[in-house]
C-alpha cells in the first residue's frame, strides 16, 4: 500500500471539493474492495477521501413512490430494510446471497457498484491485464478463465462485474445520482453506468474523478414475482458463476437480468420480448445470450445460462399461482 | 519515553511465563493478565504521514499515532497487542479478523484504523477470559468447535453478532420469507456463518454449540 | 522403551482418563484468543521489525537484474536479504527447491527477496519498490503433456516399492467376464490452512538463532535450518506451541522462517514474517494431481480376480510421486494384481504431502472404480466390497525375507509364496455392515436418478477408508513436583489432533493423577525429539512416548516410597500408590524435591510381522439441483475401526474434520493451472474455494471398539487421516446415484454435469 493522505469529508460537497482538489484522490466507503487493492497496489490513490459522514445513510421514499437509496447505505442494512424486502424482494435476495455477513456490514451502496472485477489475472500485478495495465494483453483470454465473460467481452478483456446486487438494480430500472465539486449534479441509468470493455477495458464507468455517487433510486414498485437465483461452486460465501435476477409477471413479461457473464449486469430487450411472447428459456437464453464468445474453460456458462433461467421460470409459476 | 511505564513491565514479566507454551488451567492466570494489560503504546518514528486516533476497544479508550496505511487489524494486534484477532489472508476472504463494530461483525483487516475512530469494537478478548469464558466460548469448549483454534476467535466473534442480527430481523440467503422476521435455526447459522472459514473442518460442531446457545435444537435439521 | 511385543495389560488399560471424551485442555486459551500462535509472539522479544517475501514473477528461468535501491531509500527499510546477499544457503533435505530462489527461478512465487522494515505497512511499501527483471525460460507446466514422459521413480516417500506385481494381471484381466477399465483424475489441491506460515527470527550474540514458527516437526526443522544455513544444529531453537492448521503444509522448513533467520541476521535485530495468503499456493507446497487408470476384472459372482492401479503425477526435478496406489495393494482381495506409479517432470511448484497422501487421491480414484464394477455385475457396492474381503495383505502374501531387504524395490522380492501376512486388526466388513445398517443404506435405490425432490435429485454413495499405521520413535519427558503436579514435555505439536490433550490424559492415566494435575509442554526443540505430527501417526506414538517416560517415573516415585518397582499389583490411582498390602500419597514421593525421567518409545519389527491399517466405511446422502448441477451434501457417516480411542471426542473432531476436506476435493478444491505461464491461478481464498458452514451438514462418526496389541502400549493407531481417505468417493458416487451423471475428473464441480447429460427433467 502507498502513503496517503486521509480525511473525513462531512458533507458531499465537502467530499467532490476534496476530489477535486487533490489529484489521485479516492473516495472510501466501506473499503472492502479498495483496500485490497491498495494493498496490492493495483490502486494507488494519493488522497483518501472517507465518504462516511455525508450523511449519505438513509433509504427515503420518493415523492413518485420509489425509493431513494443514500450511496453509504450498507448492503446489511438495504437487505433488510421492510420496502425492500416487500417491494423490491430481488433486491435483497441479490444483496444477501453476496460476500459474508461481515462484508455486507461494511460495504456500501455505492461501493458495490464500483467494486472491481475478481479476474484473477487482474489481481495477480505479475501477470497481462489491460484493465490493470492497458497495453500488456490479457491473461485470462489464453489462461484459465472458468469465472470468466461469455457475453459483451472483446480482445482486450473478458472479466466480469462481480455485483450481485447490481445485477437486481439492473432488472429495476434503477438510476445512479451523482455530484460534483463545482455542484453539478446528474442521474444516470443503471444501464448506462457500466461500460463494456471494448478497447479500454480500464474505463469501468464514466465518473468524473471529482463525482461523487450520491444515493441510488429505485423506480415505484413493479410488483411480480421477484427472483434471485445465483450458481456457485460452494453453497456460500463465493462469486456468481452464473445469476438470474428476474421480476415475472403473470401476463407473462418479465425483466431478466444475468450476473456472471459479462462486464456488467446483462440484461437485453430482445430477450424479455421473447418471454412476453411465450417463449421458453431455451429462446430466451439464446436471445440474451446472442453474440457469445465462451472459451474452452467457460462454455458451459452458455448452458448453465439457459438452465438457471429455466429453474427461475419454473419457480416464478410455481410461487405465482 | 515508554521505558519506564510500569503497566508494561508487568506485561513482559507476565508473558514471559503465558510464552512458553503451557496448556493446563493453572496458567490461564497468567495468559490472561497477559492479554488485559497488553495495551502498552508505541510510537513509530518512522517518516510517513501520521494520524492521531483515539480507538475504543473493549470498553478501553486508546491514543494512538498511526500510519493512515494502517488497518484496524494490524491496529489491534501490532499496537494493541490484541492478538486474538488473526490474520488469515487479509483479504476479506476468510473472517479470521472478525470483530464486533457498534454490534456489527466486520472483517478488520478491510478497514483502516482511521475509519474507525468514535467506534465502539469489541474482540474476542472483550467477550470473556479463559477464567471466564462467554457463553459461546464455553459452548465451543464442550462441543469440540474447533481445532486448531485459529479461526475460533473469529467464530467466536462472528457468531456472537451473527445471534444479534437475526434477533433485529435482518433476512439471509436462506430466509425463506422475506416478509416475515428470520428465525433461528441450523440453516439460518450455517449460511450466516459461511464467512468464517474453518480448514480443520469443525463446521459441524460450531453449529452445535452456536444451537445450544442460542436454544435451537440441533436435530432440527440433520 | 523398546516395544517388540504384543502389549499385555498395563495401566492404560484403566481407562480412568485415557478413552474419555474430555474437553480439550487448550480450549480456553484458544476460545479466547489468547493461545500465542507463532505471529502473535510479542512476548518472545523486543523490538522485532516486520519482514516482506517477495515471490518470483516467473515460473521458470533467471532474474536478469535487481534493483534494490528505491526499496533501500524506502521509509523505515532496514534490509533487503536477497540471494546475492544471503551468503552461502545449502538446501534442507526435505526441500525439493531452494527456499530463497535467484539467480535461477524454479517456480513461481518463489522467495526472491525479503524487505524488512520498522512497520509491516512500510515493508510492504517497499517490496513494491523492487524492480526486478527476468529473463524466463520455457517450462513444462502440464500434467497431460508429461504423462507421456513419466518414469519409475526412484522413490516414494514413503519407502514402498513403486511397482508391485502378484499373479498374472494381464491374464486374469483378458479372461475376465467382467471388466472396468477407466481413467480417473484428481487436482491439485492447496492445504489452505487458516494460519500462514509465520515465524519469529532472534540471534544473540553468541549466534544462537531462536525461532517462534508454525511447524508440525520441530526436529526436521531445525536441522533443516542448521543445514540450509550450514550452522551446527545446536545453535538453532525452534518453538511451535500453536499452529493454525498444517496438513501436511508445515511439515518441513519453508520461506517464511529461513527469511526471518536471514532478515533478522541482516537487520541485526529480531524480524517477524508472514507469508501473505496469495504467496501460499506457488510459494509453499500443495498435493499433486493424479491421472489414475484403474482396470478390474471380475467373475459373475463378484470376486475380483484382477486389478491393476497405476497413477502418474508430476513434480519439480528431484521431487516425489503422489502414492495413489498404496491402499490397492492391500485393500481388496484379487489373485492377480499390479500396480505402478509414475512420476514426470514439471517446473510448477513443489508437490509434496497434504492430508493422506497417496490414500486421499488413490481411495478418491479406487473406490469410484468399486462402485462401476459392483453397478456392472448389478451387486451392491456395500455387498461386493464385503464380498472382496481379505484378512491378509494381498499384494504380500509372505513375510519380508530380511536376506532380500537389500533390493526392497523388485516387487519379486515380496513376493515369495509363503505364510500370509496378517492384519493386526481389520474391521472392515463391520465398518461397512455398521455404517450401511446407521445410514438407512437399504433405502438408496440402486437406479441412479430415480430419487427426485422438487427439483432435487437424491443419492447415496459409499466407499471403504483406509490407511496406514506408521511407527516412529517418540520422546518424552515427564516430571513430578512437590504439589503433585506432572508437567509433560516433548517437542510433540499440536496442529489441531489435540495433543496437548491426549497426552495429558496418558500422564494422568499413568501417574493415577487427575487431568487438571497435568500441564503439558510442546513444541520446543530443547524437549526430547517426538515423532511430531503427520501421516496420523502424531496420536498413538507421542502418547506411547509419554507411556515410556511415565513408566520411568512411575520406577522412580516406586524406589522412593519403597515400592517393588515390578510388583504385578502395583497401582498408581486416586493420588495414590498402592499395592494389595499398602499405600501411599504419590506427593510424599517428591517431598525431598521432584522427579523426573525421560524416555522413548522404540519398535521393533511387529509392523512388518503384522501389517497395520485403520479402516473405515464412509456415507454420503447428496442432492444435486436437477436445473443447475449443484451438488450440496446432506447427510455424511463415518465408521471408522483405528484401535484404542484415545478421547473420542478429539479423535471424532478429526474424522469429521476430514469428511470436509473430502467434501472440498469431491466438490470444488483444485488449483487451476495456467499451462502457458506456469503457476496455480486462484492462489487466494476466494478463488481457491474450500468448503464453508453451508456446505457441511450434520457429520456422524462413529468408532467400532478395537484395541490394537500390535501398535504400542496405548493399542491405539492414527485416526486423523482416515477421515478423509475414501470421503470424496462417497460424495462422487452418490453424486451418480443422484443424477446417472458419472464424472470421472474431480472435483464434480457443476459444468461437468451440466455439459454431460444432467436431465432436468
Amino acid at each position: 500500500m502507498k502513503s496517503f493522505s486521509y480525511e473525513r469529508a462531512d458533507s458531499p460537497a465537502a467530499a467532490a471539493a476534496a476530489a477535486a482538489r487533490v489529484p489521485g484522490a479516492k473516495f472510501i466507503g466501506g473499503g472492502t474492495n479498495l483496500l485490497d487493492l491498495m494493498k496490492l497496489q493495483i490502486e494507488t490513490p494519493a488522497h483518501l477521501i472517507d465518504v462516511n459522514d455525508l450523511g449519505l445513510d438513509e433509504i427515503e421514499s420518493t415523492d413518485d413512490g420509489g425509493l431513494r437509496i443514500g450511496a453509504g447505505v450498507r448492503n446489511t442494512d438495504l437487505a433488510a430494510d421492510p420496502r425492500v424486502r416487500n417491494d423490491y424482494a430481488v433486491l435483497t435476495r441479490a444483496l444477501v446471497s453476496g460476500a459474508s455477513g461481515q462484508l455486507r456490514n461494511q460495504a456500501t451502496t455505492a461501493g458495490n457498484l464500483l467494486q472491481r472485477t475478481r479476474c484473477p489475472y487482474f489481481y495477480d500485478t505479475n501477470q497481462r491485464c489491460n484493465k490493470r495495465r492497458p497495453g500488456s494483453g490479457c491473461g485470462a483470454l489464453a489462461g484459465v478463465s472458468r469465472q470468466h465473460a461469455i457475453v459483451g467481452s472483446s480482445d482486450a478483456c473478458i472479466a466480469t462485474h462481480p455485483s450481485d446486487m447490481a445485477v437486481a438494480l439492473r432488472c429495476l430500472d434503477a438510476k445512479v445520482s451523482t455530484v460534483r465539486s463545482d455542484g453539478t449534479r446528474r442521474e444516470i441509468p443503471i444501464e448506462a453506468f457500466h461500460r463494456l470493455p471494448g478497447d479500454t477495458p480500464e474505463r469501468e464507468h464514466d465518473l468524473a474523478a471529482d463525482e461523487l455517487i450520491t444515493a441510488v433510486t429505485l423506480p415505484p414498485p413493479v410488483g411480480g414475482t421477484q427472483l434471485y437465483r445465483k450458481v456457485r461452486d460452494r453453497a456460500s460465501y463465493a462469486f456468481a458463476l452464473v445469476s438470474v435476477a428476474a421480476i415475472v409477471h403473470r401476463d407473462g413479461r418479465a425483466q431478466v437480468a444475468l450476473g456472471g457473464v459479462a462486464h456488467k449486469p446483462w440484461r437485453v430487450e430482445t430477450a424479455e420480448r421473447e418471454l412476453a411472447r411465450g417463449g421458453d428459456a431455451r429462446t430466451t437464453a439464446a436471445a440474451l445470450l446472442a453474440g457469445a464468445r465462451p472459451t474452452r474453460d467457460n462454455a458451459y456458462k452458455v448452458t448453465l445460462v439457459e438452465r438457471t433461467l429455466a429453474a427461475v421460470l419454473a419457480q416464478a409459476r410455481e410461487s405465482g399461482s | 519515553m515508554e521505558r519506564f511505564d510500569p503497566e508494561r513491565r508487568r506485561v513482559l514479566k507476565a508473558t514471559a511465563v503465558a510464552g512458553s507454551a503451557v496448556a493446563s488451567a493453572h496458567l490461564l492466570l497468567q495468559a490472561e493478565a497477559a492479554t488485559a494489560s497488553a495495551n502498552a503504546t508505541r510510537l513509530d518514528t518512522a517518516a510517513t504521514p501520521h494520524h492521531d486516533v483515539r480507538l475504543r476497544v473493549n470498553g478501553t479508550e486508546h491514543e494512538l499515532r498511526i500510519d493512515p496505511r494502517m488497518t484496524l487489524l494490524d491496529t489491534l494486534r501490532e499496537r494493541l497487542h490484541l492478538t486474538g484477532a488473526k490474520k488469515g489472508c487479509d483479504q476479506g476472504q476468510c473472517g479470521a479478523c472478525t470483530v464486533i463494530v457498534d454490534g456489527r461483525r466486520i472483517a478488520s483487516c478491510l478497514t483502516l484504523a482511521v475509519m474507525q475512530q468514535g467506534h465502539e469494537i469489541t474482540t474476542i478478548e472483550g467477550l470473556g477470559t479463559p477464567r471466564n469464558l462467554h457463553a459461546l466460548q464455553a459452548a465451543f469448549v464442550k462441543h469440540d468447535g474447533f481445532q486448531c483454534g485459529f479461526c475460533t476467535p473469529g467464530q467466536i466473534c462472528s457468531a456472537t453478532a451473527m445471534l444479534q442480527e437475526i434477533a433485529s430481523g435482518i433476512p439471509s440467503h436462506v430466509t425463506a420469507d422475506l416478509t416475515r422476521p428470520p428465525r433461528s435455526s441450523i440453516l439460518e447459522f450455517r449460511e450466516r456463518m459461511s464467512g468464517n472459514l474453518c480448514r480443520c473442518g469443525a463446521y459441524s460442531n460450531i453449529q452445535q454449540a452456536i444451537a445450544e446457545v442460542a436454544g435451537v435444537d440441533a436435530d432440527e435439521i440433520v | 522403551m523398546k516395544f517388540d511385543e504384543p502389549a499385555g495389560t498395563n495401566p492404560i488399560d484403566q481407562l480412568k482418563v485415557v478413552g474419555r471424551p474430555a474437553d480439550r485442555i487448550d480450549g480456553p486459551l484458544k476460545t479466547t484468543g489468547t493461545a500465542p500462535y507463532a505471529h502473535d509472539r510479542h512476548d518472545v522479544v523486543q523490538n522485532q521489525a516486520y519482514g516482506y517475501v517477495v515471490g518470483a514473477a516467473i515460473a521458470k528461468g533467471r532474474i536478469a537484474s535487481m534493483n534494490l535501491e528505491a526499496a533501500r531509500a524506502a521509509p523505515g527499510v532496514l534490509a533487503i536479504v536477497t540471494a546475492d546477499s544471503a551468503g552461502r544457503l545449502d538446501q534442507g533435505e526435505r526441500n525439493t527447491a531452494r527456499l530463497l530462489g535467484g539467480p535461477e527461478i524454479q517456480h513461481y512465487h518463489q522467495a526472491v527477496a525479503l524487505v524488512v522494515a520498522e512497520t509491516f505497512e512500510q515493508a510492504r511499501d517497499a517490496a513494491h519498490r523492487l524492480k526486478i527483471r527476468y529473463a524466463p525460460a520455457k517450462g513444462r507446466f502440464d500434467l497431460e503433456a508429461a504423462r507421456d514422459t513419466a518414469t519409475i521413480p526412484e522413490k516414494t516417500g514413503s519407502g514402498d516399492p513403486a511397482e508391485t506385481a502378484v499373479g498374472d494381471f494381464e491374464g486374469a484381466f483378458r479372461d475376465s467376464p467382467v471388466q472396468l477399465d477407466q481413467t480417473y483424475r484428481t487436482a491439485y489441491e492447496s492445504h489452505s490452512m487458516m494460519e500462514p506460515h509465520a515465524s519469529v527470527a532472534a540471534w544473540d550474540a553468541d549466534g544462537q538463532l531462536t525461532l517462534w514458527t508454525s511447524n508440525q516437526m520441530i526436529a526436521w526443522t531445525a536441522q533443516d535450518m542448521a543445514k540450509t544455513l550450514r550452522i551446527p544444529r545446536d545453535k538453532v531453537r525452534v518453538m511451535s506451541p500453536y499452529i493454525g492448521g498444517g496438513f501436511g503444509g508445515k511439515l518441513f522448513l519453508r520461506a517464511d522462517v529461513l527469511l526471518a533467520a536471514l532478515g533478522a541476521r541482516a537487520a541485526k535485530r529480531p524480524v517477524k514474517v508472514s507469508l501473505t495468503r496469495a504467496l501460499m499456493p506457488n510459494n509453499t507446497t500443495h498435493r499433486p494431481a493424479t491421472i489414475q487408470r484403474i482396470r478390474i476384472g471380475a467373475q459373475r459372482d463378484g470376486h475380483i480376480t484382477a486389478i491393476a492401479h497405476e497413477s502418474w503425477s508430476a513434480d519439480l526435478p528431484g521431487g516425489g510421486p503422489e502414492t495413489a496406489v498404496l491402499q490397492t495393494r492391500a485393500l481388496y482381495a484379487g489373485a492377480h494384481r499390479m500396480t505402478a506409479l509414475r512420476l514426470a517432470e514439471h517446473d510448477l511448484p513443489e508437490g509434496n504431502a497434504m492430508r493422506a497422501p497417496g490414500e486421499a487421491p488413490g481411495l478418491a480414484a479406487l473406490e469410484i472404480a468399486i462402485d462401476e464394477i459392483s453397478e456392472k455385475l448389478g451387486i451392491d457396492p456395500v455387498a461386493f466390497r464385503i464380498l472382496n474381503d481379505t484378512q491378509v495383505v494381498p499384494d504380500n502374501p509372505a513375510p519380508p525375507d530380511p536376506d532380500k531387504n537389500s533390493d526392497q524395490t523388485a516387487p519379486e522380492a515380496r513376493l515369495d509364496a509363503g505364510r500370509p501376512r496378517r492384519f493386526s486388526q481389520r474391521q472392515l466388513v463391520r465398518c461397512l455392515e455398521t455404517g450401511a445398517e446407521r445410514f438407512g443404506w437399504k433405502r438408496r435405490r440402486s437406479k441412479p436418478g430415480s430419487v427426485r425432490a422438487g427439483h432435487w435429485l437424491v443419492g447415496m454413495g459409499v466407499a471403504a477408508a483406509f490407511r496406514n499405521n506408521l511407527l516412529t520413535k517418540s520422546a518424552a519427558r515427564v516430571r513430578l513436583d512437590r504439589r503433585g503436579r506432572v508437567t509433560v514435555e516433548t517437542d510433540m505439536t499440536d496442529i489441531g489432533t489435540g495433543s496437548y490433550t491426549i497426552l495429558a490424559q496418558t500422564a494422568a492415566e499413568m501417574m493415577g493423577v487427575p487431568l487438571s494435575q497435568v500441564d503439558v509442554r510442546l513444541g520446543d526443540s530443547s524437549f526430547p525429539a517426538s515423532c511430531g505430527s503427520g501421516g496420523q501417526w502424531g496420536g498413538n506414538n507421542s502418547t506411547a512416548g509419554v507411556y515410556a517416560a511415565c513408566t520411568q517415573l512411575r520406577r522412580l516415585v516406586a524406589a522412593r516410597l519403597g515400592f517393588d518397582a515390578d510388583a504385578s499389583d502395583l497401582a498408581f490411582s486416586d493420588g495414590e500408590v498402592r499395592t494389595a498390602s499398602r499405600s501411599a500419597p504419590l506427593m510424599l514421593a517428591t517431598r525431598d524435591g521432584p522427579l523426573e525421567a525421560e524416555d522413548a518409545i522404540e519398535y521393533g519389527d511387529l509392523d512388518e510381522r503384522f501389517q497395520q491399517s485403520t479402516f473405515g466405511a464412509h456415507f454420503a446422502e447428496v442432492r444435486v439441483d436437477a436445473y443447475t448441477g449443484e451438488v450440496r451434501v446432506q447427510r455424511q457417516l463415518a465408521v471408522c475401526a483405528a484401535g484404542r480411542i484415545l478421547n473420542p471426542k478429539t479423535a471424532r473432531s478429526q474424522i469429521i474434520g476430514a469428511m470436509t476436506m473430502g467434501v472440498g476435493a469431491a466438490l470444488m478444491e483444485s488449483l487451476h493451472v495456467d499451462t502457458g505461464v506456469g503457476f496455480f491461478v486462484n492462489h487466494d481464498l476466494a478463488g481457491y474455494e474450500i468448503p464453508v458452514h453451508a456446505d457441511i451438514p450434520h457429520q456422524d462418526a462413529i468408532f467400532l471398539d478395537e484395541v490394537d496389541p500390535m501398535s504400542s502400549p496405548m493399542k491405539a493407531k492414527g485416526v486423523a487421516e482416515l477421515g478423509i481417505c475414501g470421503a470424496a468417493a462417497a460424495v462422487a458416487n452418490a453424486v451418480y446415484n443422484a443424477t446417472g451423471v458419472r464424472v470421472r475428473h474431480y472435483p464434480l464441480t457443476l459444468d461437468k454435469l451440466v455439459q454431460n447429460g444432467l436431465a432436468i427433467a
